[in-house]
């Protein structure tokens, strides 16, 4: 290994000039990439940027659709690799090429198979050697583009298609099984029924509707995808935000992942059809989100993070009644979780169904709790510590067994770590303000940042122009790395199982979708 | 002549219109439980008589059995309440042998739901029907078992005759195994969770998915009177009630109607479902109880 094959090394919530950021040919990235993944490196995001075509400059009002993000010119490839135990990361990009092929980098890293469909969706660039390349997100017509879905032969095989629009009140997609009885053999999920065009809506920006957007990405990660957004801000202007805005935005990020972990642990129960711990997490869960509105006004944090600072402070007064609410919040959810817990017909249904084994997980480069159900150690408020997390910690939360039960045990532990963590926080706040002004972006930079919503890791790369404007901003939600985990987990599951899978996952659609 | 068809008419009207009731029952027990409110008791009432006016959605792929399938699924599963004795009532339409009618009459309406489920040819539906089935084959097994336990006990082959005396010794045997085919028969938890959303997971609401309006209603209703039925086979087969004075037998039988109903709601609420893969063996255990309560009237000494 060479120096030169060495892909540049940057901090969580920092930024490096688009011009260091070293640069190979398309195979030799894909190889460097490959080598990196092998050694324990995990593919945060994998993505192409249109280059800028010769001649006059297309202005962002003739088509930002042009402007980085999809394209038919020449395009680099652009990774980010995750170095977990020595807590770096490290970014590369390819040379320019315009040629219809490259060799595909999923023949040598599974993390990769997603980006590289969703690359070839984008810019019509073919990963050579793909093993299932179709489309990510993109429609035809009123519907995505899902193509032909994998089949299994055989006259005992019979084929069960759910969605995209489902019997709950929940988000649209696909999952189509192959099933021989009640056993899953195979499910295809097929998603892209919430593509909104987020990304596309971000070149040429910051645009006024921009915040708004981010909070939305996945409307119950508001915290954590706006935290990305506005670090990734931060970091192009070369500052961060104050101290107690920090802290403001870590307390902030834990009551989201109470609330959703309170509210999946009744989902959970519900689906099993156990009423104690469904009807009482169901409250429970709107207790947490109401400590997020005694925050910021907002159940669900929206207009809380802005970038260079938090738009709404915690006075020693609310931060008071905050504890003493939150107390009794924990003491109920405790409370919930022990009925779920000693209820041998529950550990019934969660015990040895839905196995993702430690080796699948890390093959596909899973993250967040379902990732650490299976038993990985991952965590960016501990592996790739930022804002806040830097000076206060909560332990990971790791089960072994990658089933339903380890997911739904890992969301307890955290639970009840974020609780701490907050009784702990809370109490000791920083001094100083809470929003500064913000310098202009740095032009032509690359900035990354990592956030641990509550399904796991969210990704935010913003690449500027020579204005300082985004000429691509790339965000990849936990849930693009996880869906894979799904279909893997229901592998030889009985088919009336799905619904406590896909709950102990449960993954986010329009995350997904974009 | 008149008078025993007026009083058949009454005894028909007073099933149909109390049997919605027992759902409702259910519900607020549950819903109680739970620190919740819950639904009116009424609520199915309400709740037929809105899909009563509604219109009927019909797959162009369906053939009439869509419509006359829970048409004949309902006038069954009312023909055998009729079948029942009431306690110190009687019954109206005994015969000896009636016995066999109800179980055939209860597998006929079975059928009938599970052919208008596969006319519209939904994978969705095609799975609940075939749990449905599945296990079918275990309760019917438990029914018969202990209906013959009954028969050997109390020697004889009609309702009237095997109903009113004593289950004797196998009685609670006989409670446990029949309360289970209850349970599984009405679709209740731990066997199917009768308000779950979730298409993969159900078994009798899998197969009443493409329905709607007026054949819904009578899916609906027919369940209510199911569940009645089973309530009160269940009450007069493990509870002596030709043993009390005619009053307090009618009250004997409503409360005991009504305590299993109750029962039904607190299993409801304290216990999470059954993967399917265990529900086999629940069955086969309701089925071995009801089978040691027919050794039992068999080699017990019966009367």
């Amino acid at each position: 290994m060479n120096a030169a094959d060495n892909l540049a090394p940057i901090a969580n919530a920092t930024s490096i000039p688009w011009a260091e950021v070293p640069e190979w040919p398309v195979a030799d990235l894909v190889r460097v990439v490959a080598d990196a993944l092998t050694r324990n490196g995990r593919l945060c995001s994998w993505f192409g940027v249109a280059e800028p075509t010769a001649g006059p400059a297309l202005s962002h009002a003739e088509g930002p659709a042009l402007s980085g993000v999809e394209g038919e010119g020449a395009i680099r490839l652009v990774a980010v690799v995750a170095f977990d135990a020595e807590n770096t990361l490290a970014v590369g990009r390819s040379l320019p090429f315009s040629e219809e092929k490259y060799p595909a980098l999923t023949l040598l890293n599974h993390q990769a198979h997603l980006f590289e469909r969703e690359v070839w969706e984008q810019f019509g660039v073919e990963p050579e050697g793909h093993p299932w390349l179709k489309p990510v997100r993109r429609t035809a017509g009123n519907a995505p583009a899902n193509g032909e879905f994998f089949r299994v032969d055989g006259g005992e095989i019979h084929e069960v298609a759910v969605g995209p629009v489902h019997a709950g009140v929940i988000e649209p997609g696909h999952f189509r099984f192959q099933c021989a009885g009640e056993e899953v053999i195979h499910l295809e999920i097929a998603l892209g029924y919430q593509h909104r065009g987020i990304e596309r809506a971000l070149a040429g920006g910051p645009h006024r509707a921009t915040m708004a957007q981010m909070e939305t990405a996945s409307g119950d990660t508001t915290i954590g995808h706006a935290t990305a957004y506005a670090t990734v801000l931060e970091s192009l202007a070369g500052t961060e935000a104050p101290l107690r805005a920090q802290w403001l935005r870590a307390i902030a990020l834990e009551l989201e992942r109470l609330a959703c972990h309170t509210g999946d642990l009744g989902a959970l129960a519900g689906d099993v059809a156990f009423l104690p711990t469904s009807s009482a997490c169901g409250k429970i869960r709107g207790d947490f989100l109401n400590l997020s509105a005694l925050l910021c006004g907002n159940r669900f944090g929206r207009g809380l993070v802005r970038p260079g600072g938090c738009r709404h402070d915690l006075e020693p007064e609310r931060a008071k009644t905050m504890l003493a609410r939150l107390e009794t919040h924990l003491a109920d959810a405790e409370q919930a979780a022990t009925w779920l817990w000693d209820a041998a017909s529950v550990r019934a249904r969660f015990e040895n169904v839905g196995c993702v084994y430690p080796q699948q997980a890390a093959a596909i480069g899973m993250v967040g709790p379902a990732a650490r159900a299976s038993g990985l150690v991952r965590d960016v408020r501990y592996d790739h510590p930022a804002g806040w997390h830097r000076f206060a910690q909560a332990p990971v939360a790791v089960w072994s067994g990658g089933d339903v039960l380890a997911r739904a045990r890992v969301r307890w532990l955290e639970i009840q770590r974020s609780g701490q963590f907050l009784r702990e926080q809370i109490a000791t706040p920083p001094e100083g303000g809470i929003r500064d002004e913000l310098a202009p972006a740095a032009p032509d930079s690359l900035a990354v940042a990592l956030v641990e919503g509550w399904r796991g890791e969210v990704c935010h790369v913003a690449l500027t122009d020579a204005a300082g404007r985004f000429r691509r901003y790339k965000i990849t939600d936990p849930s693009f790395h996880n869906w894979t985990g799904l279909a893997l987990a229901l592998r030889n599951q009985a088919i009336s199982d799905f619904p406590i899978n896909n709950k102990s996952f449960n993954l986010s659609y329009c995350g997904f979708d974009l | 002549m008149l008078i025993t068809i007026l009083y058949g008419i009454l005894r028909l009207a007073l099933w149909l219109l109390l049997a919605p009731l027992l759902p409702g029952i259910v519900n607020k027990v549950k819903a109680w439980v739970a620190g919740r409110r819950g639904p009116p008791v009424l609520q199915l009432y309400y709740d037929l008589a809105r899909l009563w006016r509604k219109g009927v959605v019909l797959s162009t792929l369906a053939s009439p059995g869509f419509l006359a399938g829970p048409a004949v699924g309902w006038v069954a599963i009312v023909g055998a309440a009729l079948l029942l004795p009431l306690g110190p009532a009687g019954s109206v339409l005994g015969f000896r042998g009636d016995v066999l009618l109800l179980i055939y009459l209860l597998a006929l309406a079975r059928f009938c739901t599970v052919w208008a489920a596969l006319e519209t040819g939904s994978a969705f539906e095609g799975m609940g029907s075939v749990r449905e089935v599945s296990y079918a084959v275990l309760t019917e097994a438990a029914i018969l078992a202990a209906v013959l336990s009954l028969c050997v006990h109390n020697r004889g082959l009609a309702l009237a005759e095997i109903l009113a005396p004593s289950a004797g010794a196998g009685a609670t045997l006989l409670a446990a195994g029949l309360f289970t085919v209850l349970l599984a028969e009405n679709c209740r938890v731990p066997f199917d969770d009768p308000n779950t959303h979730l298409e993969l997971t159900m078994i009798h609401e899998a197969m009443i998915l493409d329905h709607s309006g007026p054949p819904l209603a009578a899916i609906l209703h027919g369940a209510s009177v199911k569940l009645l039925l089973f309530s009160v086979l269940l009450v007069q087969a493990v509870l002596p009630i030709g043993a009390f004075a005619p009053l307090a037998g009618i009250g004997v039988l409503v409360g005991g109607v009504l305590v299993t109903t109750v029962g039904v709601g607190l299993v409801e609420s304290l216990l999470a479902r059954f993967a399917f893969k265990q529900v086999p063996f629940l069955l086969t255990l309701a089925f071995l109880l009801c089978l040691f309560a027919l050794l039992v009237a068999w080699k017990g000494g019966a009367a």
